[in-house]
């Protein structure tokens, strides 16, 4: 075992004793210094942990969160200086952590967060212009081959709990005790401008938002929408899409005849 | 009545290459909107190079504006200069990718390693000064101003511990790193203050050790206290409060011996309203300008001895 493996394995692992080869000026215990190191790593990481997840650390108290991110952290370090991003698997450890399964909505509501954190880093790619699009939509022979770029940051949340009002009730804006958690919703999260937005989407929206990304034709989407949500509105879901620019690229789809 | 023309130390904007001579601020999100709106007189800026390694958004949006108008320095906290194993080659090229983006005035890392297989441990670790680790830290700057094809400075680490195996002192062991490799030093005269501290040391004993010739930036910042297992007292390098008389003092000193540099006030923690840091900022810069004023009439004596 080389030194810095000496001096790096017990930062993330209390239980094991201060690494041997420090010395100190005064004869004083080096573990009281090497505490230091440990402390700077943990609460450092904690930190980073509570700075995405606001909403997350609120619904649960900051004492329960700490505790658990510190949990989470020990076992799950940064892989990369980038902090930004750490802790993208917080919602997947929540939702196997025994001692948050009294809140069943804690890892969506996670998922959430950091979505909104990707969305506010996304890259800056400007929207197609309106004209570009009219002329795209309105052809009816091109409409459903057409295969949709969407912004960077669009990210859509299924969630069988109320994900989008029980975030919002941390705004400000409504009251936590007028929301039932065990409504599902479906969120939206993307950047226009500068700021991060939230809705809440039907539930056929959300399908036909996913379709996209995952590169399905608008057709092919609008389909799977429908199969899913009896109620899919094509144009509604559209019409969200243009109202904040998020449709990046227009190309042309497969122009397969289907096969007799 | 005519106008006095000021005649700035350093050119202004891209053209740049040194930080100009006066205080500059750490660039926190928190305050991006009240300085373009109102366009303080501050020497430069300080941005961390890993919080702005995303893809878009506002902290782009924001850098973008503020590097039009003010100078910058781009400072690493993750690039492991210190440790056993190899840089992260993606993280130099994101670095690369940054400074031709920006195009800062300054580029500088630590002294330290914060990297243990493919974990991050954010936070910056030390080092025993010994040969073994003199080749690799002189190696890892090597690599990296071939990688990125400019010079760059290296910070002093504040220390809380110190190792067995280390056979030169800090400042002996920064000059020869700096000879070696041409690189600057990056002089946190708060870090040799909390070192010297935590190590029983002189502190101004300590800056007399340091490569002072090659000084391109000097940062200040505040530390918390805490007491060792003999309750001597152990300073920590927080950035989380005012900076300490004593490392204002310590301040004065070193500009005594290395003559004006850019000096950045640093606040990473408890972070106080735009006035509060931009009058902090103003206590080093009127040191700053009180000594450039001290020596202009010598630098004029000699531009004339060497026209005549």
């Amino acid at each position: 075992m080389n030194s810095q493996t000496a001096f790096a394995v017990p930062l993330l692992a209390p239980e094991l004793p201060c690494p041997s080869g420090l010395k100190t000026w005064n004869n004083s215990d080096p573990a009281t210094r090497y505490a230091v190191y440990r402390n700077n790593v943990v609460v450092s990481l904690i930190d980073a942990l509570a700075d995405t997840y606001p909403v997350v650390q609120q619904l649960v108290g900051e004492e329960f969160f700490r505790a658990m991110a510190k949990v989470f952290a020990l076992a799950n370090p940064p892989r990369s200086a980038v902090m930004a991003y750490y802790g993208q698997g917080l919602a997947d450890f929540v939702a196997s952590f025994p001692p948050a399964a009294s809140v069943p909505y804690l890892a969506d509501v996670a998922r959430l967060e950091m979505a909104q954190v990707l969305a506010y880093h996304a890259a800056d790619v400007l929207p197609l212009p309106n004209q570009a699009l009219q002329s795209a939509l309105t052809d009816p022979h091109q409409l459903e081959h057409l295969r949709l770029g969407l912004h960077p940051s669009v990210q859509v949340i299924a969630s069988p709990f109320a994900v989008v009002s029980l975030w919002a009730a941390h705004q400000g804006t409504t009251s936590l005790s007028t929301v039932d958690p065990d409504v599902a919703q479906t969120a939206l999260v993307f950047r226009h401008a500068l700021d991060v937005n939230t809705l809440e989407l039907r539930p056929g929206a959300g399908v036909f938002i996913g379709a996209l990304q995952a590169g399905q034709t608008l057709m092919a989407a609008a389909s799977q929408a429908s199969e899913q949500a009896t109620n899919f509105d094509l144009s509604g879901a559209l019409a969200l899409l243009l109202h904040w620019q998020l449709i990046t690229t227009i190309t042309p789809g497969d122009d397969h005849e289907p096969e007799h | 009545m005519s106008q006095q023309v000021n005649s700035p130390t350093q050119a202004f904007g891209a053209a740049a290459t040194t930080l100009p001579k006066r205080a500059g601020v750490g660039l926190k999100p928190e305050h991006f909107q009240v300085i373009l709106a109102t366009q303080p007189d501050i020497g430069f800026f300080e941005v961390h190079a890993e919080n702005y390694m995303v893809s878009g958004g506002p902290f782009h949006h924001y850098l973008t504006r503020i590097r039009e108008r003010y100078p910058l320095s781009i400072h690493g906290v993750g690039l492991s200069i210190g440790a056993d194993g190899p840089l992260d080659v993606q993280h130099l090229n994101a670095l690369r990718a940054l400074l031709q983006r920006y195009q800062p005035q300054s580029f500088s890392e630590h002294l330290a390693w914060s990297t243990h297989g493919d974990a991050f441990l954010n936070d910056l670790l030390p080092l025993p000064y010994n040969t073994a680790t003199l080749q690799r830290v002189c190696d890892h700057i090597d690599q990296v101003q071939s990688h990125l094809g400019r010079r760059m400075l290296l910070e002093n680490p504040a220390t809380y511990i110190e190792f067995v195996a280390s056979t030169w002192d800090e400042g002996a062991f920064l000059t020869e790193v700096l000879r070696r490799t041409g690189c600057g030093l990056l002089l946190d005269v708060n870090n040799v203050h909390v070192s010297s501290v935590n190590h029983g040391r002189d502190a101004r004993a300590t800056i007399r050790t340091m490569p002072l010739k090659q000084v391109g930036e000097i940062h200040l910042a505040g530390f918390a206290e805490q007491v060792d297992g003999n309750g001597a007292p152990l300073l920590i390098d927080s950035h989380g409060a005012p900076v300490a008389q004593a490392v204002w003092d310590l301040y004065a000193f070193t500009l005594a011996l290395t003559g004006p540099q850019p000096t950045l006030l640093e606040r990473d923690n408890d972070i106080p309203a735009w006035p509060v840091l931009l009058a902090e900022a103003g206590v080093a810069d009127q040191k700053l300008q009180a000594m450039h004023k001290a020596t202009q009439p010598q630098a004029t004596t000699v531009a004339v001895e060497v026209v005549a």
